[in-house]
């Protein structure tokens, strides 16, 4: 039987969950059809989670993508289309993206698997990203340098732990949640591989305890700085993203396996962290940095 | 010896490149940097230069500049001091970071030419080291004299800065290391 997973009309790191809770019910090798359809709004948390999500079926999905022309375009010019065609079955026509330097989008879906990939998106994001967060978000240029290192930093996680490759997105968007519509510049890092619990499992600096979960793993790897190596420099480019989305008023979420911590600044009401979700192999890592505030 | 960190990168370690970015890039920039170091004579001092060097990040960091530094303290190995030549903003807050995490600091020169001392170093280290770099060469007393303390206490904390390869000795005084030509 063929399960329809509804994509909700705005799609991001909170109601991807819905996504999720749909998706728990079916085991990887049963067919689903992601239907999009009515999607108005994605995220690059949203976009990255939902190749990833094709990555964990082991029967090939099918898509319906946005029927409405303007987000269909969004979301080829984002590169969408470019990798969902290679995962799912994509039902229909959808445009063809222009070339990267017509736009909007900060950084394109960009696939990571190895080192190569890191300097690659460095390489095209860091001009780019300084013009933006100086004129846009009006950050000084000490932010737009952290912000490429918390960028490198992210995507080499997969490259170091997931164990299979990944996708990472950046876009600026004006944030109608809160912050007053104030813009925000937001990095997705998005893959399937073991996730934090499996790789510290694998490592003697796994603490013992009866608690251990995916949760905790979390806490470890994230607020504690521990990795699955032994070397002692470890761990620090996770504490190097924690450090600077809290020097510039940001929010980091990471959700791994049925857990979800979030690094919650005052203009958000998240929760620090969330537990019993719908189990989702490896780790989706979101980092959000508003613009400076006039006040 | 003056190594220009961005040569390195692209030639020695063959990676075509202009960040230090990522801990797979950092580890082989440091190899072929330790085997330029090993070249050195004992009380030599040696020049990283990132004038070429775009951006760099935490891991990139850890294995460039803490691994090397841990790696020639622990084996005592020449040369005597090692300074940070060209850093930039786009350096320094990973450096900072590296340093500060394994408890180690450095004397950066910056590209406009200034020079600081970063990671971890006590006040008082930071307050002494600072006298030397203005001063130059200094003795015991005249640095005692500058700064309105013991002679006794102040030895403590230059002989610590000694140690730590971030001043040198020449003849009775306490010098400033690498400084910029």
């Amino acid at each position: 039987m063929t399960a329809v997973i509804t994509v909700p009309s705005s799609l991001d790191d909170l109601s991807f969950e819905q996504v999720l809770d749909q998706l728990a019910a079916h085991p990887p090798d049963a067919k689903v059809i992601v239907d999009a359809r009515h999607c108005s709004f994605a995220s690059p948390y949203g976009l990255t989670a939902l190749l990833t999500l094709a990555q964990t079926r082991s029967e090939r999905p099918t898509f319906l993508p946005p029927e409405d022309a303007d987000k269909l375009t969004y979301w080829a010019r984002a590169g969408f289309f470019r990798y969902a065609e290679e995962l799912y079955d994509v039902q229909g026509v959808v445009p063809r993206p222009r070339s990267a330097s017509e736009s909007d989008v900060l950084l394109e879906l960009t696939p990571i698997t190895q080192s190569d990939d890191v300097h690659t998106v460095v390489e095209r994001i860091k001009d780019k990203a300084t013009q933006i967060l100086t004129n846009r978000l009006h950050l000084i240029s000490r932010a737009t340098m952290g912000f490429t290192m918390a960028l490198s930093e992210a995507c080499q996680n997969i490259v170091e732990h997931a164990g299979r490759g990944g996708w990472v997105m950046v876009q600026v968007y004006q944030y109608r949640k809160r912050l007053g519509g104030r813009q925000v510049c937001v990095i997705a890092v998005c893959d399937a591989g073991v996730g934090f619990r499996r790789s510290l499992e694998s490592s003697p600096r796994r603490p013992l305890t009866d608690r251990w979960d995916d949760g905790f793993a979390l806490e470890t790897a994230v607020v504690n700085g521990i990795s699955r190596y032994g070397d002692p420099g470890r761990g620090q480019g996770l504490k190097g993203i924690r450090g600077y989305v809290h020097r510039w008023d940001g929010k980091l979420s990471v959700r791994s396996g049925t857990a979800r911590i979030a690094l919650v600044p005052p203009w958000d009401d998240d929760v620090p962290r969330r537990d019993n979700l719908a189990p989702f192999p490896g780790s989706q890592l979101q980092i959000t940095i508003p613009e400076k505030s006039a006040a | 010896m003056h190594i220009d960190v961005g040569h390195v990168l692209r030639h020695s370690a063959s990676l075509p490149y202009a960040d230090l970015v990522t801990r797979s890039t950092g580890a082989a920039v440091r190899r072929c940097i330790e085997a330029e170091l090993a070249g050195l004579s004992e009380g030599d001092v040696a020049t990283l230069d990132f004038t070429h060097i775009g951006m760099m990040d935490y891991s990139c960091a850890d294995e460039v500049v803490a691994k090397l530094l841990l790696d020639l303290a622990r084996r005592g190995a020449r040369p005597s001091s090692l300074v940070f030549h060209g850093i930039t903003d786009a350096h320094v807050e990973a450096i900072e970071d590296v340093l500060l995490h394994h408890g180690l600091a450095l004397v950066v020169h910056f590209a406009d030419g200034a020079a600081r001392l970063i990671g971890a170093a006590s006040d008082d280290e930071r307050a002494l080291w600072q006298l030397v770099h203005l001063r130059g060469a200094s003795d015991v007393a005249d640095l005692a004299r500058e700064s309105a303390r013991e002679s006794a206490d102040i030895l403590v904390v230059l002989e610590a800065l000694l140690d730590r390869r971030l001043l040198k000795r020449e003849g009775s005084t306490f010098a400033p290391i690498g400084v910029a030509a």
